[in-house]
């Protein structure tokens, strides 16, 4: 073979061996779904609160991707009223953001009983089916399914589980009527940025210490508030 | 050329004149670095460990510069005075560099005394800064006085601490996907998202995890220590002024890695008594169902259930409480 003909040859091979590396590591660098941001500052008047509405479920079901038995947030759109698979939001600076969270999943006892205590809301609190808590007692009654936590917002908020032993416990998101929890608090969203969140309880099943699946793939258990000025 | 760069049948007296230059630059270079730059080298002042810690850097670089500039100094006369073109022949070039006694003793001695002195002197800083902020394990090797103590009482629910006091405080840090709390044993227990601790107080952090590895550092306080589930790692530091600091997580432990951090103040000692003793009113309720106070907790790989409790109610048994009435 020519030196031409050699040279192109290891050139090629070279090539090959990029491309395959390059397309496996963004395979493991996108194991998920991409989420989009849901904007809640289109037509939103200056110091008007926001309000967003998120469900949790234990199983996201095959309406949703690849993985449906995985666990998962899901956002209702609110130019549709429809529930989406994407678990971040852009949301204006300073604003009060009046959450609702329907929780759909089974609970246990917290590994950290700390996440069980309500922070970083307004006035601390939050409500379960309309009644006010400070603290939820995960070692009683249904346990918590979920948190919803912003981190660098001091933000914590257990989401109360459903009753684990029931025969129509939702497997297929989105839920409906099915038997849920509902979970209201406000937090305001302080200065322009991009502040992660996330839940704090270990909810990927089958997974070691429970951290895997849906809770370490983005747009399941997390997913980041855009805000804006 | 000068008579001190001669000797005494006028050849240039090399050895000489490279040490004058090096001299020179070297004086030059450490003043300059101890003007300009040692000041702001990190991690700053906040803690006696981050002083002792940026002083004992500048040591090390005072002693490098000279290091440094005499290799560059005598590369740098080499290739100008004993270039090809110039004079090959010259004393120090080629073999007779090579046959020198005196340039080969010097060499090593200056190179082992050096070594010598900066092993002692890192030796000692670690010794006296109590493991120099770096987790020294359960058992730690040097722990300031009254240490000991403060950690035994910390288990029994007895330790005291108050402005002015010199009692050492200890503070829990417990990692989790993917965050620090902290609790603190002195306050009735309670557990918080904040770091906060008094100035002019030494501080025992004791790092443990609840699920997989992870690194508590203290970056302005100059604390670092890993956090592994089922061990107690004990890292002190003596905090000085007020302050704000920054905790990261140092230990690759997942998708939220990155976010895993926290801003930490050094508040002064009647600041961080209020602020204490207000938490722990706020979170009574809560602190009331953590778990007793204690050096490791033992997760499992359960699930969401985890173990932080003793693991008799497990979720997914048919003998324990789950399904019963949810409080209304």
């Amino acid at each position: 073979m020519s030196l031409t003909g050699r040279l192109s040859t290891a050139i090629g091979l070279f090539l090959v061996a990029v491309g395959l590396i390059g397309w496996t590591l963004m395979a493991f660098l996108h194991p998920g779904t991409d989420g989009g941001y849901t904007n809640y500052t289109v037509g939103h008047a200056a110091g008007a609160p926001v309000s967003v509405e998120l469900q949790s479920v234990g199983s996201i079901g095959t309406g949703y991707g690849d993985h449906p038995t995985w666990v998962s947030y899901l956002q209702k759109d609110p130019a549709t009223g429809k529930w989406i698979h994407d678990t971040s939001m852009i949301l204006p600076a300073n604003t009060v953001v009046h959450m609702t969270i329907l929780n759909y999943d089974s609970g246990s006892p917290l590994r950290n009983q700390e996440w069980g205590q309500v922070q970083g809301t307004i006035g601390n609190t939050a409500t379960l089916n309309g009644k006010s808590f400070k603290v939820y007692n995960s070692y009683t009654g249904n346990g918590v399914g979920h948190t919803f936590a912003v981190p660098s917002l001091d933000v914590s908020v257990p989401m109360i589980g459903v009753n684990g032993n029931l025969t129509n416990i939702c497997g297929q998101a989105p839920c409906g009527s099915l038997p849920h929890n509902t979970i209201t608090f406000s937090f305001k969203t302080g200065a322009p940025g991009s502040y992660n969140w996330q839940c704090f309880v270990p909810c990927g099943l089958g997974y070691l210490y429970g951290n895997g699946g849906g809770m370490s793939t983005f747009n399941y258990m997390g997913g980041f508030l855009k805000v804006v000025a | 050329m000068t008579n001190q760069s001669t000797n005494s049948t006028g050849q240039v007296h090399h050895l000489r004149r490279m040490t004058i230059i090096w001299v020179v630059l070297s004086v030059v270079g450490d003043v300059l670095f101890s003007i300009f730059v040692a000041p702001h080298v990190p991690p700053g002042r906040l803690s006696e460990t981050a002083a002792n810690n940026q002083n004992t850097f500048n040591v090390l670089m005072e002693m490098a510069i000279p290091v440094l500039l005499g290799v560059w100094v005598y590369l740098s006369y080499s290739l100008i005075v004993w270039g090809d073109k110039r004079n090959a022949s010259a004393a120090f070039s080629g073999a007779a560099a090579r046959t020198n006694k005196t340039a080969q003793v010097s060499w090593i001695v200056i190179t082992s005394v050096t070594i010598l002195f900066l092993a002692a002197y890192g030796s000692f800083a670690v010794i006296t800064e109590h493991g120099s902020g770096g987790g020294e394990g359960p058992n730690p090797a040097w722990a300031p006085a009254g240490a000991l103590k403060a950690e035994t009482a910390a288990l029994v629910g007895k330790a005291t601490w108050s402005p002015g006091s010199k009692n050492v405080l200890p503070v829990q840090v417990i990692g989790q996907q993917w965050k620090f709390t902290y609790r603190y044993p002195t306050f009735g227990g309670f557990e918080s998202p904040q770091l906060i601790v008094p100035a002019d107080t030494t501080i025992a952090f004791n790092v443990t995890s609840l699920d997989v590895i992870h690194s508590f550092w203290a970056y302005q306080l100059d604390v670092k220590a890993d956090a592994n589930p089922g061990v107690n790692d004990v890292a002190f530091t003596e905090t000085k002024n007020p302050g704000n600091f920054i905790v990261r997580c140092s230990e690759l432990c997942g998708i939220w890695h990155g976010s895993m951090y926290n801003s930490g103040k050094v508040e002064s000692q009647a600041d961080f008594e209020n602020w204490a003793t207000t938490t722990e009113a706020a979170n009574a309720a809560n602190t009331a169902l953590l778990p007793a106070f204690a050096w490791t907790y033992t997760p499992d790989a359960n699930g969401a259930d985890g173990g932080y409790y003793n693991d008799t109610n497990d979720p997914y048994s048919t003998v324990e409480t789950y399904g019963s009435k949810q409080p209304s």
